[in-house]
């Protein structure tokens, strides 16, 4: 098999006995949710954002199944070449992007536009993973190392915000950030930045662009302007909360299907979700999320090298972070910041992301016993 | 290139802190497990509530209003089926085509055509515009016609009031018309049941009892999308119609009053002395009320408001006039009841040529040769003045208006039954200082003692008085609706001290209109069943000069707004009286050769439908 040439180590047979089927069934299960909760959005019927859906996770799923079995070094060894292609797109978007509703995020590659901002999620975790399973535990704290790591976070951070995409570059930071902490940066750094961050809060809110700031408003009190800013997360809170223990029924959210709620399909499919499957839905569809991240973290647990767990671990922090932010947001505990729900929005880009994060799981979890030099 | 103790080193760094992360995560999971526990299982009902008022519109339709029967059953006011024109702007291809086809079919005017135009600017395209409320039959078959050609355009059928005896209960009932923001803001209910064109009683009964007439709404119940598209209609619940109300009057002696008031200016009421019960009620001139439905043209609305005659008076209740001679009874009664005279009394009347003479003041009678030596039925009979002068001179003002008041004048007699009723007024002596500030004066207890001066009374306190005359001096509450079961204690109270002196009255005003020299004699009917007893008034309108007097005008040769009231009250049959009547003529010149005339044909009509109304009352008490 042209597999085979990858690996060196295992058999086909070896590398489907380490194969991590719940991961694998579970991610399958979250696709299906989604391709149902979007020919929900469209009203019951199979329109352009089911069809669009189902052909993207059609293609990606094998995608990443055809991935996992390259070898987790070749990952470690593409690491830095593939953070190095997510910038130079993002710098392409800086200057040639797709420009829409206000903000320039997008690449057209006629088939499809790509985001690479939402690329860059997996590209920063892959870079710091890479560089600190090097640095030995002496050196993870030399003024070197943390001004390396600071410069991978800041540039496509920097790059992001001025797309205009706040959101997307706090998810950014903060998937980067984590892996320094799980590499050993002392903890008081941590809290000294954070008390630096929350002195100068005032500050960063001076810089914020007046939508912004309308967010953070309309998050503190949605009901000062309830047909303008505060209209989302309103009827988003009333669909959940009209939701109750069971939900309305499989197309039968009336908030989504009479076009109360915005955004439907994106950031806010989970609002719908939660509309029609009630708290007892909810809590499932939390409790598979909470299943894929814990098969991530034992993969990063079993896994010899250090580049295979601090990816795990920072690529379950990241999925865990989108899935709390989305469904805070949804149900008024943050402002409105742009994120999407993985694999359940509707959003190529992210989607492409999320699948390639996995597919470095999945690798991971079968080339666990294998060290990286 | 690692050794072995810094990878080991490195390995329980980073499961330490992924311990730590993964507690975090554990308890933000948890948050939000009991966020959502919060919203959708505690507050589900608030959140339920909130989406279903998001999701459904109520549209109320118009309720269907009680209707207005007379004694008899007759739909009095009722409720027709009128045929509205809609365009839904939305289904319309070519909005300024369609419209300036309907133009053309309907012959809109130019103003009524830009008023279609800008209500599509101000409604959404899924709205709808009514273009007519009331097409006639004659535009609703040719639009039909064309219908097949003007997509968006629809006949509608509505339900709208109608009053099938046009003028003859013009008064009495009101008329409805659309609500206005006043109409709304005074009333809950119909700021409550408000829609878009909904017609309300502006005056009359129709607006006293608004309440009970409105009715309940039909409510449709849709469910619209987040712009307010109707996507599906959920139910339909059905209002119920306003209660109907039944009055004791009678078309057919309504029909009579208006005719026998056409051309003139004035007021005929009749009432059953012993029920109370309205008979007939009427004030002329009176216009049509259904003119108002679809709103009054501005020429119709000029011509009724500056009529001088004044049509939008309900000059019944709303009308105050002096009581002329027809206080007469009450003087004499009230002068008989207080010992002052026995029928006996006699003064002496001399003509215009000795008049009474009281602190330089002249009194004249109004027969110029005077009536000579006249005793209480004589001075009733022939109405002569010079006998009342002296009668109200012994009398005096303060017993005077006692008596009146227990009869009925200088309060309201339907209570807030109408809107504006008149107390009229009842002078005495207090009232005099209280009001005006000065003493009372003797020369005013003797015009007062004729119906002149400061008394004024109302058409329907007459015909009140003049009942409670009639069935023997026992107080009635005069009722127009046949349920208003009111229980009052003092009903059929006696109001006099003796009753020989109500048959003394009683008979003075028979020898009014069946004796000869009597001041309605012209008007008499002998044939017992239909014979009735009344007593003319003639109320100055003006002083009357010496000048006046010596002229001796006929009524025809004084202007209009100078000649005399013409009054007339009168009860029937006299042998065993039920019916009670009072009549006004503004300007009609004297009580005798005007009103009394209009008395005599009326009791004609009253008394041959008395068995029928028996009857219908009998029937009643069976249904019962």
């Amino acid at each position: 098999m042209a597999l085979n040439s990858f690996s060196h180590d295992l058999t086909l047979f070896q590398k489907i006995k380490n194969y991590d089927f719940v991961l694998l069934l579970s991610i399958l299960i979250l696709g299906l949710t989604s391709i149902f909760t979007m020919y929900s959005t469209d009203g019951g019927e199979i329109l352009f954002h089911t069809k669009s859906h189902f052909i993207k996770f059609s293609i990606l799923f094998p995608m990443m199944i055809v991935l996992s079995f390259v070898n987790i070094k070749y990952w470690h060894a593409g690491s830095y070449i593939f953070y190095i292609i997510i910038l130079g797109l993002l710098v392409w978007v800086a200057l040639y992007g797709v420009k829409a509703s206000g903000s320039r995020r997008w690449i057209d590659l006629y088939f499809l536009n790509l985001q690479p901002s939402e690329l860059m999620k997996i590209a920063v975790i892959l870079c710091l993973a890479k560089f600190f399973h090097r640095v030995r535990t002496s050196s993870t704290n030399t003024f070197s190392s943390i001004l390396f790591s600071l410069t991978i976070i800041i540039i496509p951070s920097i790059l992001v915000i001025t797309q205009p995409d706040l959101g997307t570059a706090i998810l950014i930071s903060l998937s980067g950030l984590i892996i320094l902490w799980f590499s050993g940066l002392r903890i008081k750094y941590f809290i000294y930045s954070f008390l630096i961050f929350v002195t100068s809060l005032p500050f960063i809110i001076s810089f914020l662009k007046p939508y912004q700031k309308l967010r953070i408003l309309t998050f503190i009190d949605p009901e000062r302007d309830p047909l303008g800013s505060g209209y989302q997360i309103i009827q988003s809170k009333i669909a959940v909360g009209s939701g109750g223990i069971t939900g309305k029924g499989f197309l039968k959210g009336t908030q989504s299907y009479l076009d109360f709620l915005p955004e439907k399909h994106t950031d806010f499919i989970f609002t719908l979700f939660s509309e029609e499957f009630g708290f007892v839905g909810s809590v499932l569809l939390l409790l598979l999320y909470s299943i894929i991240i814990y098969r991530i973290i034992r993969a990063g647990l079993i896994s010899r090298s250090f580049f295979s767990r601090l990816f795990c671990f920072g690529f379950s922090f990241a999925i865990f972070l989108y899935v709390a932010t989305n469904i805070s947001m949804v149900l008024g505990l943050l402002p409105t910041v742009g994120s999407p729900l993985p694999i359940m929005s509707y959003g190529g880009s992210s989607l492409l992301a999320t699948m390639i994060g996995f597919s470095i799981v999945l690798s991971a979890n079968i080339n666990h016993r294998q060290n990286i030099s | 290139m690692f050794d072995e103790s810094d990878n080991v080193r490195k390995i329980n760094t980073i499961n330490r802190r992924l311990f730590i992360i993964t507690a975090a995560k554990i308890l933000v999971f948890f948050g939000l497990t009991s966020r959502l526990f919060s919203l959708q299982v505690k507050q589900n009902n608030k959140y339920l509530t909130l989406s279903d008022k998001n999701r459904i519109r109520e549209s109320k339709l118009h309720p269907v209003r009680g209707e207005f029967r007379d004694y008899f059953g007759n739909i009095i006011a009722g409720n027709n089926e009128v045929y509205q024109l809609h365009i839904i702007p939305e289904q319309v291809e070519d909005f300024r085509y369609i419209t300036l086809r309907l133009k053309n079919i309907l012959n809109l005017s130019e103003k009524e055509f830009q008023k279609i135009h800008k209500k599509r600017k101000e409604i959404k395209a899924w709205e709808t515009i009514v273009v007519s409320d009331n097409l006639t039959w004659e535009q609703f078959s040719k639009v039909n016609n064309y219908l097949h050609e003007l997509a968006g355009v629809k006949t509608v059928l509505s339900i709208s009031r109608i009053y099938p005896f046009n003028e003859n209960y013009t008064h009495v009932l009101g008329y409805v018309s659309q609500a206005n923001e006043k109409d709304i803001i005074n009333n809950e209910n119909i700021k409550e049941k408000f829609v878009p064109g909904i017609r309300v009683g502006k005056t009359g009964l129709e607006k006293t009892f608004e309440n009970v007439l409105l009715g309940e709404n039909d409510i449709q119940r849709f469910e619209v999308n987040a712009y307010g598209r109707k996507i599906s209609q959920l139910n339909y619940q059905k209002g119920s119609k306003g209660q109907n109300l039944n009055l004791t009057l009678d078309t057919e002696i309504q029909k009579l009053c208006t005719e026998l008031l056409k051309d003139k200016s004035g007021s005929i009421c009749v009432m059953d002395i012993f029920s109370g019960e309205v008979i007939a009620m009427q004030s002329s001139p009176s216009f049509n009320p259904n003119l108002f439905l679809f709103g009054i043209n501005q020429d119709d609305w000029q011509l009724i408001r500056n009529d001088p005659m004044k049509p939008l008076l309900n000059k019944t209740i709303n009308g105050r006039y002096s009581p002329g001679s027809t206080i007469k009874p009450i003087v004499a009664l009230s002068a008989l009841e207080n010992e002052i005279i026995n029928p006996e009394f006699t003064v002496h009347c001399k003509g215009h040529k000795n008049p009474l003479e009281l602190y330089g003041q002249t009194y004249h009678c109004w027969k110029k040769e005077g009536h000579g030596f006249v005793n209480l039925k004589e001075g009733m009979k022939q109405s002569c003045d010079t006998y009342f002068y002296e009668v109200s001179r012994r009398l005096g003002v303060d017993r005077l208006s006692e008596t009146a008041k227990k009869f009925g004048l200088g309060k309201k007699v339907f209570g807030d039954l109408f809107e504006n009723e008149k107390k009229g007024l009842v002078p005495n002596t207090i009232w005099k200082k209280n009001a005006l500030g000065q003493s009372w004066v003797l020369g005013e207890t003797i015009i007062t003692g004729i119906g002149q001066g400061f008394i004024q009374s109302t058409p329907i306190q007459l015909c009140l008085m003049t009942a409670q005359i009639a069935n023997g001096g026992y107080k009635i509450y005069p009722k127009i609706l046949t349920n208003d079961d009111k229980k009052y204690k003092d009903k059929y109270k006696p109001l006099f001290k003796k009753s020989k002196n109500i048959k003394i009255i009683q008979k003075a005003m028979f020898s009014s209109t069946n004796e000869l020299r009597g001041t309605s004699y012209k008007s008499r009917i002998d044939n017992p069943k239909y014979q009735f007893a009344g007593k003319t008034g003639t109320a100055q309108v003006k002083r009357i000069t010496d000048k006046d007097r010596e002229l001796d005008l006929k009524t025809f040769e004084i202007p209009y707004e100078e000649r005399d009231h013409a009054l007339y009250i009168a009860f029937g049959p006299y042998k065993n009286p039920r019916y009670a009547t009072s009549i006004i003529i503004e300007h009609g010149g004297s009580g005798g050769s005007t009103a009394a005339p209009i008395a005599k044909k009326l009791f004609k009509l009253i008394i041959d439908r008395h068995k029928l109304r028996q009857s219908i009352k009998e029937k009643k008490y069976l249904d019962i």
